[in-house]
């Protein structure tokens, strides 16, 4: 059974085909990761599942309700936490969630006591009557998904919920998404950043150019993209040629930088500076670093990429 | 019923800004009284009527129209921050009726122009301005002037979802002025050079500031023409057609936040 269901999903914006057969298959009760660069098209994507914009072609449904032609009902069954915190600055956390859980057709004693349980799950209780305008970036955040979260919906779509945010806010935004999994909720999390999508989904679909060009497990999509990379800058340009030799096929030289970039698949750290050591070569720097976005892109758009 | 019932949470919305935020509405009424004392006392000794009369009774239902008037710009800049914002987005991905937001922000603004007006009438009889009518044809004038809001509210609506940049709002904050001037909410058309004061007699802000002068018993420096005779159908028709034209381009703007 998916909770959420597109199919060939078609939207242009002039010449720009922001959707241009955009399918997702998400199962209920997962974390599903959209990753993809700037421009991609995730968050309209995310917009029409949300029944936020009207499709040029395909279809959709959410929770088992289609996005076209029950849009009410969708609408009772998600909460849309979209790219900018979209809370009242003026208001305290308390009245917005208050506001909010009346909006979605609580009654008023209902509304303030779901709001009271929401601030205390997010560790707002202590700021709940202060000004969100007074509240730093990740409570405002926290707010902004508690808002989403006041029906307890089916399916909760979050577009780059840490895109601006400080390494402890998101972290603090992380463990919040965590929960909200646990809890039952379907997620459907966009995001830019490889190692966010890893953290979090169980399954991530990478996006680009408006339809899904890869899906799997992080474990199978890293597959794709290698495994971890050794960066060695050399002093002298003249000896970059004969390391990367002997340092195996996955070993590329950039002659600006004098760096060497190595797989870390066959060979080992420790295999690598013994062949340094033989070669008696002392690098300048050596720097062991994941994976790049940029490089999971370039292996999964390579001919040789499974869909 | 559910989108009344949405339009009033979103009214009470704009109420708790002003208990928690009561600069901005006090900075409004602060802003007309100071208009007032410049216009009345510092211009207001240079400025002779057409038709006679003191300046002060003249100016008073000027500056009421003039600020329903004004009203536009912050009924767009609200919008547009809203829309900027991602509220309106979420309140679109809520199941309220897609009347919701426009109804809010009608009840929020009618709120404060009313409490402006209120301001501005007490705080001319306290300059001495004075009705000299009826308390019906003086109850006529304070719903002509709402009438006026009513109609300008429309037009925020619709620049505030149509320009969400923050350019649109800056606009609309310079255009507020000559379109103001050129009438005769400040001073009467008949002082103009013809051509312009032609252009002002047809201004919807005119009708408004003569017909309420009208209902109130002040002077109205009008001696002739259009204004003399229909002042009062003249204010009634302007905001209807007013409204007739930018409620239907309000509900396509919303509904092309769908595109």
């Amino acid at each position: 059974m998916h909770t959420l269901i597109a199919e060939g999903l078609r939207k242009r914006y002039g010449d720009l085909a922001a959707l241009d057969g955009f399918d997702l298959h998400v199962p209920a009760g997962v974390i599903h990761g959209l990753l993809g660069p700037n421009g991609a098209g995730k968050t309209t994507a995310v917009k029409a599942l949300a029944t936020l914009i009207d499709l040029d072609e395909g279809s959709a449904s959410v929770a088992g309700f289609d996005v076209r032609t029950q849009a009410a009902q969708v609408r009772r069954r998600i909460g849309l936490i979209g790219q900018n915190a979209a809370v009242d600055e003026v208001l305290g956390g308390r009245q917005n969630l208050v506001m909010f859980g009346r909006l979605y057709g609580l009654g008023k004693t209902q509304a303030q006591e779901r709001a009271d349980e929401m601030l205390s799950i997010f560790g707002l209780s202590d700021a709940a009557e202060k000004a969100v305008s007074t509240y730093s970036g990740g409570m405002r955040r926290r707010l902004d998904i508690a808002a989403g979260l006041l029906l307890t919906p089916a399916v909760l779509f979050l577009d780059e919920p840490t895109t601006g945010l400080d390494p402890r806010a998101r972290n603090e935004v992380w463990t919040t998404i965590r929960e909200i999994a646990a809890r039952g909720t379907t997620v459907l999390l966009t995001t830019q950043y490889l190692d966010e999508a890893d953290q979090l989904a169980s399954e991530i679909s990478v996006m680009n150019h408006g339809k899904i060009i890869a899906q799997g497990t992080p474990t199978e999509l890293k597959r794709h993209v290698g495994g971890d990379r050794v960066t060695l800058t050399l002093a002298l340009r003249d000896r970059l040629d004969r390391v990367a030799e002997k340092l195996g096929p996955t070993a590329t030289v950039d002659e600006d930088t004098r760096t060497i970039t190595v797989e870390l698949a066959g060979e080992s750290l420790a295999g690598i500076i013994r062949t340094l050591d033989d070669l008696g070569v002392t690098p300048e720097d050596l720097q062991l670093r994941r994976p790049t976005l940029d490089e999971a892109f370039l292996a999964l758009t390579s001919p040789e990429a499974v869909r | 019923m559910t989108t009344i019932r949405a339009g009033w949470i979103l009214t009470q919305r704009e109420l708790a800004h002003w208990v928690r935020e009561p600069w901005a509405p006090i900075f409004g009424v602060l802003f007309s009284i100071m208009l007032l004392l410049v216009f009345g006392f510092l211009f207001g000794g240079a400025i002779t009527l057409p038709g006679g009369g003191e300046y002060i009774d003249y100016l008073l239902p000027g500056m009421m129209a003039l600020s329903m008037m004004f009203g536009v710009e912050s009924t767009a800049t609200a919008m547009a921050n809203d829309a900027k914002k991602g509220i309106t987005d979420r309140f679109r991905s809520m199941p309220i009726g897609s009347a919701s937001v426009a109804l809010g922000r009608v009840g929020a603004d009618m709120t404060n122009s009313a409490f402006e007006l209120l301001v501005l009438i007490v705080g001319g009889l306290l300059v001495g301005w004075r009705i000299t009518s009826d308390p019906a044809s003086a109850a006529l004038a304070v719903l002509l002037l709402l009438l006026l809001r009513f109609a300008v509210l429309w037009i925020g609506i619709f620049l505030g979802l149509s320009f969400r940049g923050g350019g649109a709002t800056a606009a609309v904050q310079v255009l507020v002025w000559p379109i103001g001037f050129l009438s005769t909410a400040i001073v009467s058309a008949e002082t103009m050079p013809a051509w312009l004061g032609a252009i002002a007699a047809w201004n919807p802000l005119s009708a408004t500031a003569t017909a309420v002068r009208q209902l109130f018993g002040n002077p109205t420096g009008v001696t002739a023409g259009i204004l003399q005779d229909g002042a009062v159908w003249l204010a009634l028709a302007w905001p209807l057609v007013l409204t007739a034209v930018f409620v239907p381009l309000s509900a396509r703007a919303y509904r092309r936040l769908r595109a």
